[in-house]
This record gives C-alpha cells, sequence and structure tokens, in this order.
C-alpha cells in the first residue's frame, strides 16, 4: 500500500452539514472534562455576549474528522485507517461556535510527505457557516504507517 | 474579563490542572466525538497494532488541556488559536474494578509565552505530561485579552 503523492492539492467540497445542537455541546463539554457555565447554561453564555452554548476549543474536531473520512474513506488515496496515528492538530478560531449554527467544511490536502515506508499528510478543514460566516480553520497532520512500522 | 494584558509578563505563570483518566472517560470521548478508533477502548485491539495498552485520544487530551487557560481567562470563546503536537500515548490502564482511581494522569500547567499589545492577545505555553514525559509538544493557546 502507498500514498499517491498526487493528493496533495486534492480538496473535497462541502458535503452535508452539521448541525450543532446544545445537548451536543454539552456532552462534548463534559467528555473533555471542560467545566466553563458557558458550554452547560444558555443564561451564562448570554451574560458573556454569545448567542447560544458556546462550544469547548477543540469542538470544531468533530467537524474536522467528517471531513477528514472523505479523504480516508477514498479508496484512490490508498490510506489504511488502522495505520493511522494523529501527529498534531491546530484549531484557528474566526467567530466562536455556537449552539445552532449549521456548519459545512471544505477539505484541503495542504501537504503529503513520504516518511519511511509510510507517509505524512497534512489537510485544513474550512469550517462556515450555511451561510458562508467562516468559522474555524482546523489543521491536522496524520502520519499513515508504513507496513514495517 | 479578569485577566488583563496590562498585566501580565512573560513567563507568568497561570497555574496547574491534573486530569485523571479512566477507561470510561475515553468511552465517553469516542460518543461525543465520534472518533471510534478502538485502539482507545479495546486492549486486544490496541495491542495487535503495537501499543502497550488502551490509549488515550490524543484529542481528549488536548481538549482537557485547554480547560486551564479557559480557567484562566474566564471565556472560552477568548481562545482563539490552539495547537499542539501529539509525541507520546497515554496509556490508559483499566481501573474498572477500582472506582474512582485513574488510569492515567495528565499533569498541564501554562505559562504566559508571548504578548502582542496590538491584538490584545497573550500565547499561553502548555506543558502536558504523563508518568513524568511530555505527552503534547508545542502545546499554544493565544487568547484574546482586554
Amino acid at each position: 500500500m502507498t500514498i499517491d503523492p498526487g493528493l496533495q492539492g486534492r480538496s473535497y467540497p462541502a458535503g452535508d452539514s452539521y448541525s450543532v445542537g446544545r445537548e451536543a455541546i454539552r456532552d462534548f463539554a463534559r467528555a473533555v472534562k471542560a467545566t466553563h457555565p458557558a458550554h452547560y447554561d444558555v443564561a451564562a453564555a448570554e451574560a458573556l455576549g454569545h448567542a447560544d452554548l458556546v462550544a469547548p476549543p477543540t469542538f470544531a474536531i468533530i467537524v474536522a474528522q467528517r471531513a477528514d473520512a472523505q479523504l480516508i474513506g477514498d479508496p484512490s488515496a490508498g490510506i489504511d485507517f488502522s495505520r493511522v496515528v494523529h501527529a498534531d492538530q491546530r484549531f484557528v478560531h474566526h467567530r466562536p461556535i455556537v449552539a445552532g449554527d449549521e456548519l459545512v467544511a471544505e477539505l484541503h490536502v495542504d501537504q503529503v510527505r513520504a516518511m519511511g515506508g509510510g507517509a505524512m499528510i497534512t489537510t485544513r478543514a474550512e469550517i462556515s457557516t450555511v451561510d458562508g460566516v467562516r468559522t474555524a480553520t482546523t489543521t491536522s497532520s496524520l502520519l499513515v504507517r508504513g507496513e514495517d512500522q | 474579563m479578569t485577566v488583563e494584558l496590562a498585566t501580565l509578563e512573560v513567563g507568568l505563570q497561570i497555574g496547574t490542572r491534573t486530569v485523571g483518566i479512566t477507561r470510561q472517560d475515553l468511552v465517553r470521548y469516542a460518543g461525543a466525538s465520534g472518533d471510534l478508533n478502538p485502539i482507545h477502548w479495546n486492549p486486544s485491539f490496541a495491542e495487535g497494532v503495537g501499543l502497550p495498552g488502551v490509549i488515550a485520544h490524543g484529542m481528549f487530551t488536548m481538549g482537557a488541556s485547554v480547560q486551564l487557560v479557559t480557567d484562566w481567562c474566564g471565556d472560552p470563546a477568548a481562545i482563539l488559536d490552539y495547537q499542539t503536537r501529539f509525541t507520546k500515548p497515554v496509556v490508559v490502564e483499566d481501573t474498572t474494578a477500582q472506582p474512582g482511581e485513574p488510569g492515567a494522569v495528565v499533569e498541564v500547567t501554562g505559562v504566559v509565552g508571548a504578548i502582542d499589545t496590538e491584538r490584545s492577545t497573550a500565547r499561553i505555553d502548555l506543558t502536558v505530561t504523563s508518568a513524568g514525559q511530555k505527552v503534547l509538544v508545542k502545546a499554544q493557546a493565544v487568547v484574546k485579552l482586554a
């Protein structure tokens, strides 16, 4: 199995939208042991000037990993998911994600580098609302281990 | 905002946080995030791919560590940029038979790494360790301050 270096520069258009629900924010906040009231209590979020519950700083990974799944699940990419290791991650927030947002993500394969028998793949998800408001840019590097690694 | 940029200086400690992790926490994170990779909940699968045991999602550790910054700045939405590299896996032992006992412990400390008065932001550099080893490297959060 080899990773096609021609993947670099490929992009995947936004797929189905992700509807940000209050319970999803609460569940994710509990899951990362985030305790700020703005994740749980609408009045507390409003008191800080937000329209609704505020998602934790890494919540966008849900949307980003759904976008990454398009690449990983693309048979022409040649990626064996069981050999994928998350190497690094970045979130740049253009505006907070809040409950009620309808988000879409466009995925870009920014870099593919051969690493031993495997490859390091850097993807970028441009996340926006369905109305076109830029929300977050997430960048992930995925190490696909070679057969002998 | 409880923190003002003018009161900060590079090197200032913002605090520490200790996060105990159980296998149940990983199942919860798997469900909440949609990341169902069995290396995070199935010991035989994890060992079969050459890992020492069930490991925490890197994104769990990243997500739990930033709480230190949220507590310090007072608003999760003030965190404009947050990044890290994942270096060492956090192996989480099975403590199901010892309720309340964590299967791994992560220690988080934070210092002010840089101040940008033009953008009114501070960069917080996190040190995140487990069992004496750095598990996140270059963990940095940029925070908007008043």
